[in-house]
């Protein structure tokens, strides 16, 4: 299957070219079959994030991902199929996420992730997603006491995770913050503060076997006279993802670049190919994404 | 001997995991090396919590590291932190005086949470302290301001930057989001180190970093540090170089105190002519020629000067300072 996802471009496109290159109804039927037979593994891969370069380019170990975009690239796809995959966790029992979000309500996310064929309303109920509706944080308190209230936070994603490690689910759990530019502006531009907070979500991920996904948006920090939170984030992460948009404008097949740089700190999070930079082109979907190399797409 | 590592980036279980990967045994590590964890809860966030829910301190979450691992809550306060290292310093066992090193991973965490001066203070009270040996810290010099980098070199003797080997000025705005020279940078960088002499001078040294899995290999760049030494000299618009030919006449040439003569009379020049010229001058009488030639044969040679070249291959302006062995 993996050589034929690389030799040819992606499902939809495959079929069609069955297709147009069948030359006998007889053939095209059998090769139809075949082609049946590969999309639906491939689709079942898809929803255990086995799949797509996103994935290969990730890698399982690793903990702390940094998603980069811009406005003219907005890679909040890539947050929810980083949920998606969390709440999925293939191979039996486990997994759990932690969304703390502060761009949109859940409503929001729970519409975007149905059409993706996830049910968040239902892991929820289940505590499979603790949701964090964190809109109107820190919500009246000021100064000082940002600390503090970011401090209580940190308390009670701890206790979020140690209850889901303490129950039967011993997979990855996963803390996503969205997003964290919106944090700092929650704390009153307090970039130390922000720091501080995210710091203990890291240590949280080395000892409680924890992912961390901040999403923050690169283009607020490219003309800042200090050095803001971007830089300090991307010595933190073990992953970074960069979405930007086309050097050529926009286009309707392919809506931007994706640029995937795996620092791997520890050795398990290195890829078996040894590759740290990855580089290829997303579309985004109704029911997800597609990743393709840059030319691949018809 | 023993070092105390002051953690702040990363958990102290991937100090020790590095060291035991390099060949240092469980007893050694335990024995030589002290951690003192500011990462797990600094600002001493958990503690609170654990205090809140009425929870038993448990310490360390790793039990078997509890003598070599302290955990420190109050990364805020300076002068608590510089007493905790000292005090894990003197822990190590040893006949006589214990000699430590300190390393700080990172200054640039550090800077988050106190002022530079505070921190400079620290670094200098270690440094006086009669017991440290050496200090290193590591400083992420894109995360400060210049003058807060250049304050911290100051304060040190040796300075070793990793730069990119590619640098990413190329790209500019033009392929905004292109990240895949980033490949080349994760395994290769260039190393440069700047030494700080007691009597002041400064030596650069110029390697190439590599990285492979878990090994870090250094191949010494020559060729680079030629280069660096030949544009340190000024750029003026006459020829400070010595060319082949030149040099070899150099080293033709025969230093006045180091031949005995080539069996020719010794003439020591006193301010008259030389002999030759004042044969040709007809304006000379017979009488002060005579005087001359009388002068010349009277002079022999009453002492003698025995002199030993110190070394033929010192270049005039090479780095090597001969006074450097001098223990003043």
């Amino acid at each position: 299957v993996c050589c034929l996802r690389h030799a040819t471009p992606a499902p939809r496109d495959r079929f069609a070219s069955v297709d147009t290159h069948a030359h006998s109804p007889l053939r095209s039927m059998r090769l139809r079959t075949y082609v049946t037979y590969f999309l639906q593994l491939e689709a079942e891969m898809e929803e255990y994030g086995a799949g797509d370069l996103l994935s290969e380019a990730m890698c399982a170990g690793a903990r702390v991902v940094v998603v980069e975009d811009c406005v003219e690239a907005p890679a909040a796809f890539v947050l929810h199929l980083l949920l998606k995959r969390a709440l999925a966790a293939g191979g039996g029992g486990g997994g759990g996420a932690a969304l703390l979000a502060l761009a949109q309500p859940f409503s929001h996310y729970d519409r975007v992730l149905r059409k993706m064929g996830c049910n968040l309303s239902m892991h929820r109920k289940s505590e499979r997603l603790h949701f964090f509706d964190l809109q109107g944080f820190p919500g009246g308190t000021q100064g000082g006491a940002i600390a503090d209230s970011l401090a209580q936070l940190y308390s009670a994603v701890q206790r979020v995770v140690e209850t889901c490690r303490a129950g039967e689910n011993a997979g990855r759990f996963t803390v996503m913050i969205d997003d964290v530019s919106l944090l700092e502006v929650a704390a009153n531009g307090s970039a130390d503060d922000v720091l501080d907070f995210l710091h203990y979500c890291v240590t949280l991920t080395s000892e409680m076997n924890c992912s961390l996904v901040v999403l923050i948006h690169e283009d607020i920090y490219s003309s800042e006279d200090g050095v803001g939170l971007l830089a300090h984030l991307r010595y933190i992460a073990d992953l970074v993802i960069k979405a930007a948009p086309l050097s050529t404008g926009l286009a309707t097949d392919v809506h931007g670049q994706l640029s995937v740089v795996n620092k791997g700190m520890l050795i398990e999070q290195r890829p078996a190919k040894g590759q740290k930079v990855w580089s290829f082109h997303f579309k985004v979907k109704e029911n997800g994404a597609d990743f393709f190399y840059p030319g691949s797409r018809h | 001997r023993g070092l105390v590592v002051v953690a702040f980036d990363r958990s102290p279980e991937v100090y020790l995991d590095i060291m035991l990967r390099h060949g240092l045994d469980s007893n050694a590590l335990s024995r030589c090396v002290r951690i003192l964890d500011c990462y797990s809860d600094p600002l001493g966030w958990k503690q609170n919590i654990r205090s809140e829910q009425h929870q038993e301190d448990s310490g360390t979450p790793c039990s078997t590291n509890k003598d070599t691992i302290t955990i420190f809550r109050s990364v805020k306060d300076v002068d608590k932190l510089s007493c905790s290292i000292i005090d894990l310093g003197r822990g190590f066992e040893g006949e006589g005086k214990t000699y430590f090193s300190v390393a700080v991973d990172s200054i640039s965490s550090m800077l988050r949470h106190a002022s530079v001066q505070s921190i400079s203070g620290l670094l200098s009270n270690l440094r006086s302290h009669d017991q440290i040996s050496s200090i290193f810290w590591l400083m992420h010099s894109d995360l400060h301001e210049t003058k807060f980098s250049r304050a911290f070199e100051c304060l040190s003797t040796m300075v070793a930057c990793v730069e990119p080997e590619v640098v990413d000025s190329v790209y500019g705005e033009e392929r905004r989001g292109d990240m895949s020279f980033l490949e080349h940078n994760y395994s290769k960088a260039k190393f440069h180190v700047r030494l700080k002499r007691r009597n002041g001078r400064v030596k650069h040294l110029y390697e190439e970093l590599c990285v492979e899995g878990y090994d870090v290999k250094f191949i010494s760049a020559t060729s680079v540090s030629i280069e660096v030494n030949q544009s340190l000299l000024p750029k003026v618009q006459f020829n400070l170089e010595l060319s082949e030919k030149e040099r070899s006449d150099r080293a033709n040439v025969v230093l006045p105190f180091e031949h005995q003569g080539k069996g020719e009379p010794i003439r020591i020049y006193d301010g008259r002519r030389s002999l030759p010229e004042a044969h040709q001058d007809p304006n000379l009488t017979t009488a002060a020629l005579l005087d001359e030639t009388e002068a010349l044969k009277s002079a022999n040679p009453k002492g003698e000067i025995h002199y030993l070249r110190d070394s033929d291959d010192e270049r005039p302006d090479s780095d090597e300072d001969p006074d450097d062995d001098l223990d003043i």
